[in-house]
């Protein structure tokens, strides 16, 4: 078996590759991860790994780290076979993987976190704190960023903490690091500074894994895109060959046709008003009207106060000043439920921390929002609400085995229809989401779009949706307003609207 | 998605044996303890004995019950045998003030609410974590219960006979405070799984931020949770009073830990959002039942702690580990 395995790595090994992997076959009870899955990187390459969510992506990453043993198949890496690979030797080796949630010890300082375990030390054994400190430094620098090493890792920003895993991956002389999804945390600057940080490293030899499910970003970054789909390859290619429309079709495997639903929408009244609302130095002077049946995009750089701003309408952040209408009656809300009692849904950017009750079931995530509908007399009918929550599960097409299921068991784009549905279960009729499709795959996104036009076109909602995903704001939204160190830099009507006006007026203060 | 279609109408019923059917489990451990217990002692099938395993479970169980409450809202109450104190204190000084055994119920039920509320306030409102909020109260409260008694127990003397039936009645041939515990489960029981208000301890015990998104008043369900605990504490110490026929300012030390202890050995969790009556309400029965063997079998005390702290240990890794796979 060894021998065979050898025998055949070394048939087919081709030095320009840093890795191969040929053949991973991976399986587990009742599910076939992976099989017979073929990928190589190029020594220097950025090869972009996409794929619906359950496409096999992270169990094939979690094999190349040594967390999981594939079942058949063969490792090479730097034209040697890898014979049982276990994370300590992948490490050894020069793989690094960066999770999109860092392995980092937020209390620990920069030079810490970049030489946990293997900090250097003096000839008396003790650490060498100023060697430490100038390494860190010089990691970071070479990174194209100037942080303390000292401080402390929590009192950084998220790009700058992403920067540090690179940089414990550059002192362990990573030869090729797996970034996963590390656009999910990142603004639109700070991504274009990773991007730097990427190319100058490739020009010093490094190659890269690039995991994502915005596809602009792989044909900004990557030479070599590879497709899965149901543990298999289905495409592997230069991405300058690749179309959008390809990509899309290999990742769902049918064709989406027009990536975002037609929009065709009757206006209705003026249904918020938000006039001058100033929040310390995060939000300046901000006005909005949003009409029924209207979706308005928020877009700008993170920090620019986009999420903070839906946070002061529905009043779980307060505001120093400023006038919110409902439906023309000027309102004070300070609390989330009194948003909710007035008809405000929010569903927050972070769905596993402010959006889902994990441990329960998918109808207590829906019903939770208002449960006095279910009442008679003062018992809850359990009937009744189970009809409803099953209601909004068909209606919202949540995959799901029933609504007793426990939530957290449900994929990411499940689990955000069923935060939309909470909202719509509140009866609102002004929705406010905050990234609705960060971290959905494809088909799931097309889902989710397609259910957001249908609220205002046949329920007329009104919907704000702040996002980062320039595409999808400009093909799902009707206005699209550009925020820019807590102002509202810009308003572009949908015809204007580009990515670079955009841009222009997320960047330029 | 085709299931969401084909499924029965659902009743009621069906849901709740289901949670039963959760815990059962641990009602087999109990089954299970029982039998041991007949075969270690022929005295443990004795009526009379039967009965005061019963008392026992009412007497711990109540309490347990308050801090289930507490628990699945990811807090502690540290400060209910403290409570249970000043309480038991209290109805011994009124009752022997002459005033009317109603009244003093009342009055006393009164109390033990109040010292819950301030708890509550203290962890909802001025946001103290619940550990450190309880913690405090257990001190004060137990030294509010030594001053008010100047250290001593006050006994009822003639107060004790117009007192006696809520310790020491017995109505059907069951004693009253089984009955007590009876009627506090089932409403305890209704209360988590048919009105909002349980469901809102659920929601906050499984993630506050998410429960505040979602219009849940965090700080409301936070504040009543211990005041239902306090009144639950006040309830046990009559009973204690009426049994005893004397208020100990010492009463009810140690029964926090009991009733923790029997919250977590019935599968509810620490970490908040999961676990329910069902499962408190037999961890109260198991760890009677063991006192009672091991006191038939004549275990000391001293042997006796030793195994059940074992167990609570033992009981929370067990769960961990279930939860792992």
């Amino acid at each position: 078996m060894l021998l065979e395995a050898i025998s055949k790595g070394s048939q087919t090994f081709d030095p320009t590759m840093i890795l191969q992997m040929a053949g991973i076959a991976k399986s587990f009870p009742g599910v076939r991860a992976l099989d017979g899955v073929s990928f190589s990187v190029r020594r220097g390459e950025v090869h972009a790994l996409v794929g619906e969510n359950g496409a096999g992506k992270s169990t094939l990453m979690k094999i190349l780290s040594g967390a999981y043993q594939s079942d058949r198949g063969v490792i090479t890496f730097d034209g040697k076979v890898v014979a049982l690979p276990t994370p300590s030797q992948m490490i050894g080796l020069g793989i690094a993987v960066i999770y999109q949630e860092f392995a980092q010890a937020p209390h620990l300082t920069v030079a810490e976190n970049i030489f946990l375990h293997r900090l250097p030390r003096t000839r008396f054994g003790l650490v060498d704190w100023k060697k430490a400190s100038l390494d860190a430094r010089g990691y970071m620098e070479r990174l194209g960023f100037s942080v303390d090493p000292l401080a402390r890792i929590d009192r950084l920003s998220v790009a700058q903490r992403q920067m540090v895993e690179i940089a414990r991956a550059l002192s362990r002389n990573a030869q090729l690091i797996v970034l996963d999804e590390p656009s999910a945390v990142l603004g639109d600057n700070e991504l274009q500074k990773l991007f730097a940080t990427i190319r100058s490293l490739q020009n010093e030899g490094v190659s890269f894994i690039y995991i994502s499910h915005r596809l602009k970003e792989v044909f900004d970054i990557s030479q070599t895109v590879t497709v899965l789909r149901d543990g298999k390859v289905v495409n592997s290619t230069a991405t300058r060959q690749m179309t959008t429309d390809e990509l899309i079709r290999s990742m769902v495997g049918r064709s989406i046709g027009d990536y975002f639903p037609a929009r065709n929408p009757k206006f209705g009244a003026v249904v918020l008003k938000v006039t001058g609302i100033n929040r310390g130095k995060i939000l300046k002077d901000i006005s909005l009207t949003l009409r029924g049946g209207e979706i308005v995009g928020i877009c700008g750089l993170a920090g620019a106060g986009r999420s903070e701003l839906l946070r002061a309408i529905i009043g779980a952040d307060p505001i120093d000043n400023g006038r919110i209408e409902l439906h023309g009656k000027e309102l004070t809300i300070d609390t989330p439920r009194k948003a909710i009692s007035l008809g405000i849904g929010f569903a927050p950017e972070d769905r596993k921390t402010d959006g889902l009750f994990l441990l329960q079931s998918v109808s207590f995530n829906i019903t939770i929002s208002r449960l006095r509908d279910f009442l008679s007399a003062f018992r809850l009918d359990l009937g009744k609400e189970r009809k409803a929550a099953q209601d909004f599960a068909a209606r919202l097409r949540v995959k799901t085995p029933d609504v007793d299921a426990r939530i957290g068991n449900l994929s990411g784009g499940n689990q955000q229809k069923c935060v939309i549905a909470k909202q719509l279960n509140a009866k609102c009729d002004v929705l406010l989401v905050d990234e609705p499709t960060r971290g959905v795959d494809v088909g799931a996104k097309r889902e989710i779009y397609e259910l957001l036009v249908d609220l205002t076109e046949r329920n007329g909602l009104a919907i704000v949706m702040v996002s980062s995903d320039l595409p999808e704001v400009i093909g799902m939204c009707d206005r699209i307003l550009v925020m820019c160190e807590g102002r509202i830099a810009a308003e572009l009507a949908k015809a204007d609207a580009t990515e670079e006006a955009i841009m222009k007026h997320a960047t330029i203060h | 998605m085709s299931d969401l279609t084909t499924t029965q109408p659902q009743s009621n019923i069906h849901k709740l044996s289901a949670s039963i059917l959760k815990a059962s489990g641990l009602l087999w451990v109990f089954l299970g303890l029982c039998v041991v217990a007949a075969l270690l002692s022929p005295a443990f099938l004795n009526p009379a004995n039967l009965m005061n395993v019963f008392r026992q479970v009412a007497l711990y169980g109540i309490v347990s019950v308050g801090m289930t409450f507490v628990i699945l809202t990811k807090g502690i109450d540290l400060s209910v045998g403290s409570i249970l104190g000043v309480c038991a204190v209290a109805a011994a000084l009124l009752l022997t003030g002459g005033w009317s055994p109603w009244l003093a119920v009342v009055v006393v039920l009164l109390i033990g609410s109040g010292l819950g509320a301030v708890n509550g306030i203290g962890v909802a409102v001025g946001r103290v974590p619940p550990f450190i909020m309880t913690l405090g109260m257990m001190v004060m409260a137990r030294g509010l219960a030594l001053t008010l008694a100047n250290g001593q127990p006050i006994g009822l003397k003639d107060a004790a006979a117009s007192f006696a039936w809520l310790g020491r009645g017995a109505l059907l041939g069951v004693p009253v405070p089984v009955w007590i515990f009876a009627v506090v489960a089932a409403i305890a029981i209704f209360v988590l799984r048919y009105t909002p208000f349980g469901r809102q301890i659920y929601a906050v015990g499984s993630n506050e931020e998410a429960a505040h998104l979602s219009g849940i008043s965090v700080n409301r369900v936070n504040f009543y949770v211990y005041v239902i605990s306090g009144f639950l504490a006040a309830l046990t110490a009559l009973i204690f009073v009426s049994r005893l026929t004397v208020g100990e300012p010492t009463a009810g030390t140690g029964i926090e830990l009991e009733a923790i202890a029997i919250t977590v050995i019935g599968g509810t969790s620490l970490f908040g959002g999961e676990g329910g009556i069902f499962g408190t309400i037999i961890g109260a029965a198991i760890l009677a039942v063991l006192a009672n063997i091991m006191n038939l079998v004549g275990i000391s005390p001293f042997t006796q702690q030793i195994v059940k702290g074992a167990i609570i240990v033992g009981a929370v890794l067990y769960e961990m580990q279930r939860k792992r796979k």
